[in-house]
């Protein structure tokens, strides 16, 4: 292994970068490098500054202090194409190409081929063709990005970022939207490019990933660096205790198993007390799993041509039902629908034992019921109002304008929800897009947390955060179920599903193919239903 | 130095830029006519350079303010100056029919504003169509309209009752610009005290989300329009009463553009989302004591044209995001 020589000089050295936003401190001090020909994996919790040095190295931002060198040259990235025109290309978290243009389009864009502004399609088309093909990934070039599933416009950003003459490759969270076997894909590709001496800067919340691919491990906490590890030498437990900088007693790795699998109130790390303002729902917490379950809401036959089959789901009080699938296989096409984003072709929707007529998310809210979307970005947040705005908008649009919330209602709704759901903000006037990708979500669970909702439906709730945050995020859900609230909970992460769900549907190729209860509930049997090969299964 | 003086708070107000595009301008009339700041008092009013630039500026101040909520919500309203036409015509045409009592003038001119801002809302909003494209139909439309109701030709409007909109005094001042200012500070109460602010900019924001959130968006993007259009027959008003005159081929004509500048150059992005009512405000008086300034420099009207576009560009080059970050480097530079 001539590349992970400790003497080897390293490709990339950022060396004391700092930078400040408004109200915080977002880096300083932080050293990170990576060697020619070794995968390096960036860690940290929500808010550790890793998107944020990703940012400053990739020229998305201008450091305030400290220095960057790739290959001995001192650089300073002013925009990313400076960045990617000295070597550096970069995956982002989410997807940052452009939906409406061709796949060979986007994978040429900015550098297409051809003579007097003309563009040679045909070269265009081939380069793209290359481009994927190592990837080992067969699509249709001229399919337009939008129409494909975020798993291979995924790809396809990958492959635009191969497709350069690279010398670090950045990977912001690719493997997010990704499924398994398209993670072991992603994985021989990043070994190939490594062993072709390319570095490459792996940012993820999988552990198990950062040990089946990386070399070596940085770590940030609060902005800070907390150091650089050999992988091989850096067992899973110290890993995730220098993250969350606190004891971590649980071998797994996995601290938010830990605190959600009991979901006691007195665990301390359980933010108290949601629904301050509704005297009636705490009556409920005991009566919790001793009591035949009452049915919320009821969907028969409901589906939608093109999205997903007709299906029959039971929701229930104070209960965690768990959609599990691959992606693509239905899930958020059923959230949809239970929400009125989509109007369901067939079928139809009791609530209360009352058959209701969902057809937009206006209705679904006047019913009580919310909806976190799995795309923070695009159907979550409003980013240039603040934390405050976007916490109150929801029972704000529930109640209409005419019956406005008092700044003193507001603030106070802001710092209770802050305070109970650890909100990381300089202050809730701060626009939410400055927040850290977990804290949005936090805010987008409050917002929905305050218009009391019987039902609260949850599309990936925990992707793209780190494991403290995740960890907080299955305490509320445990939290909500106490105090009377359904929950509908959609996870990739199967072991999520399976921690948090007491009744789970299983979708396959959008149909419902099964469901688990209580003692049924177990990660194996659940895999072979997603995967299509239950093991004695009818 | 206290927190009012740091340059990186105040700066920061996209109400800056405009405020200092009228001060150089006050600075420039202070140097070119000595006149232009003189208030005197005749026959019971106070008349001056200053007094005018608010009369003559009303209709489009009216204008701007219904622009900056269609622009808020990420739209577009190019069809306010045909229906300013429409109104007046509307106006010109029940009057010289005989005894129409005023109140019903003034009803039926808003009723005509409301309906041609309803339909641009709902080609919007619920045909989908795109602003700038559903409003350029009836900014079209409204230059065959109007004459349609005059019969093609400009009506005297010899009403005084009417005309008091546009030449009365009250305490000595204006009617027009106090009617605008009412307007504003009434809007600006409505938007602000009640949660529809809040709703307009979201909408502009992130459709998509606010509209998972909950939000009518549809109704939102909607009411936008036909507040312009309420806002257009104000200024539809204004101007045919200002001048005795309702031209239906004439009137409005390019105000369009200016209320549009005077939005943009106020700090509320085309792409939508925060508007700022101040901004607006200070643009639009900007834009008018502009005009007033090169006439009493001496710049030829067919000229004009080309300062009026320079101090946009600078404004709004003042007003970018680029060039803060790039004055704020130079700062930082110029202190190492």
């Amino acid at each position: 292994m001539p590349a992970v020589e400790p003497t080897a000089p390293p490709l990339l050295a950022m060396r004391g970068i700092g930078k400040k936003f408004p109200g915080v401190v977002a880096l300083s001090g932080v050293d990170f490098s990576i060697r020619a020909g070794e995968i390096h994996a960036l860690l940290g919790e929500n808010g550790a500054g890793k998107s944020t040095l990703i940012k400053v190295l990739t020229g998305v931002y201008s450091p305030d202090a400290g220095g960057i060198s790739l290959a001995g040259e001192p650089i300073s990235p002013g925009s990313p194409k400076e960045a990617e025109s000295a070597g550096i290309s970069t995956v982002y978290q989410e997807v940052n190409l452009i939906p409406s243009l061709s796949v060979a389009e986007n994978i040429g864009l900015g550098r297409q081929p051809g003579k007097f502004g003309f563009l040679n399609w045909r070269a265009l088309r081939r380069h793209a063709r290359e481009a994927l093909a190592r990837l080992e990934i067969t699509c249709d070039v001229d399919a337009e990005l939008g129409t494909l599933p975020l798993a291979i416009q995924q790809m396809v950003a990958i492959a635009r970022a191969l497709d350069l003459q690279a010398k670090l490759l950045v990977l912001d969270e690719p493997t997010a939207s990704l499924d398994e076997k398209e993670v072991a894909e992603l994985f021989k590709v990043m070994r190939q490019l490594k062993a072709s001496g390319l570095g490459i800067a792996f940012v993820t919340h999988f552990l198990d990933q950062v040990y089946a691919v990386t070399d070596r491990i940085t770590i940030l906490r609060n902005g800070e660096l907390v150091g650089e590890f050999a992988t091989a030498q850096l067992p899973r437990l110290q890993l995730v205790s220098k993250m969350l900088g606190r004891e971590v007693t649980d071998e797994t790795g996995h601290p938010a198993a830990a605190s959600a699998r009991n979901p006691n109130p007195s665990d301390s790390s359980n933010p108290s007390d949601f629904f301050k303002t509704s005297p009636t729902q705490p009556q409920t917490q005991n009566s919790k799993r001793e009591t035949i379950p009452s049915i919320l809401l009821e969907a028969t036959q409901l589906g939608r041509r093109g999205a997903v089959h007709p299906l029959d789901l039971t929701i229930n009080k104070g209960e965690v039902t768990g959609l599990a699938g691959l992606l693509g296989s239905g899930r958020t096409e059923t959230a949809r629908l239970l929400f009125g984003i989509d109007r369901a072709d067939s079928g139809e929707i009791k609530l209360r034992g009352e058959v209701v007529k969902i057809t937009s998310s206006r209705a679904a809210v006047q019913l009580g019921l919310a909806f976190c979307s799995e795309d923070r970005k695009v159907e979550g947040i409003l980013p240039n109002l603040s934390v405050r705005e976007n916490l109150i908008f929801a029972l704000q649009a529930k109640q209409g304008a005419w019956k406005t919330l008092s700044r003193a209602d507001q603030d106070h709704l802001c710092s209770h929800y802050i305070t109970s759901l650890r909100i990381k903000t300089s202050s809730a006037e701060t626009p939410i897009k400055n927040l850290s990708g977990g804290n949005q979500q936090k805010v987008l669970l409050a917002r929905w947390l305050a218009t009391q909702p019987a039902l609260i439906i949850l599309d990936e709730p925990t992707r793209g955060i780190d494991i403290g945050a995740k960890a907080e995020i299955e305490a509320i859900i445990a939290k909500l179920c106490a105090d009377g609230v359904a929950v509908l909970f959609i996870s990739s992460e199967i072991e999520e599903v399976v921690r948090n769900s007491s009744r789970i549907a299983v979708l396959r190729e959008r149909r419902k193919v099964a469901e688990l209860k209580g003692g049924e509930i177990d990660l194996h049997r659940l895999l072979h239903e997603i995967a299509g090969a239950p093991p004695t299964h009818e | 130095m206290s927190k009012l003086f740091k340059p990186s708070s105040w700066l920061k107000s996209p109400a800056v830029w405009p405020l200092a595009g009228l001060a150089l301008l006050g600075v420039v009339n202070l140097i070119y006519s000595k006149n232009f700041f003189s208030i005197t008092q005749r026959d019971g009013h106070y008349v001056g350079t200053v007094i005018d630039i608010l009369k003559n500026g009303s209709p489009g101040l009216i204008l701007s303010l219904g622009m900056t909520l269609v622009i808020a919500t990420g739209g577009i309203d190019l069809s306010v100056g045909s229906v300013m036409a429409i109104v007046g015509a509307t106006a010109a045409v029940m009057m010289s029919h005989g005894d129409v009592s005023l109140p019903m003038v003034v009803a039926a001119c808003l009723g005509v504003g409301a309906l041609c801002g309803l339909v641009n809302g709902i080609l919007v909003s619920w045909g989908r169509i795109q602003p700038i494209v559903a409003t350029l139909i009836l900014m079209v439309a409204g230059r065959g309209i109007a004459p349609l109701i005059t019969g093609g030709n400009q009506i005297l409007i010899r009403q005084d009752s009417y005309n008091y909109f546009g030449n009365g005094f009250v305490f000595g001042l204006p009617v027009a610009p106090i009617i605008v200012a009412i307007l504003f500070l009434l809007a600006w109460l409505w938007l602000r005290r009640s949660a529809t602010g809040l709703f307009i900019e979201a909408a502009g924001d992130n459709e998509t989300a606010s509209r998972f959130a909950g939000l009518a968006t549809a109704r939102v993007k909607c009411l936008v329009y036909v507040v312009s259009g309420l806002c257009a027959a104000v200024a539809g008003i204004l101007a045919t009463s200002s001048i005795g005159n309702a031209d239906p081929m004439n009137d409005g004509q390019y105000s369009e553009l200016d209320a549009i500048f005077a939005v943009v150059v106020g700090g509320t992005a085309l792409s939508g989302g925060r508007f700022n009512f101040l901004g607006t405000f200070l643009a639009a008086i900007m834009l008018k004591t502009l005009t007033v300034t090169m006439y009493f420099v001496g710049v030829r009207p067919e000229v004009a044209p080309k300062y009026k576009a320079i101090l946009i560009i600078v404004v709004c080059l003042l007003g970018s995001e680029t060039t803060r970050r790039w004055l704020s480097q130079f700062k930082r530079r110029a202190a190492t």
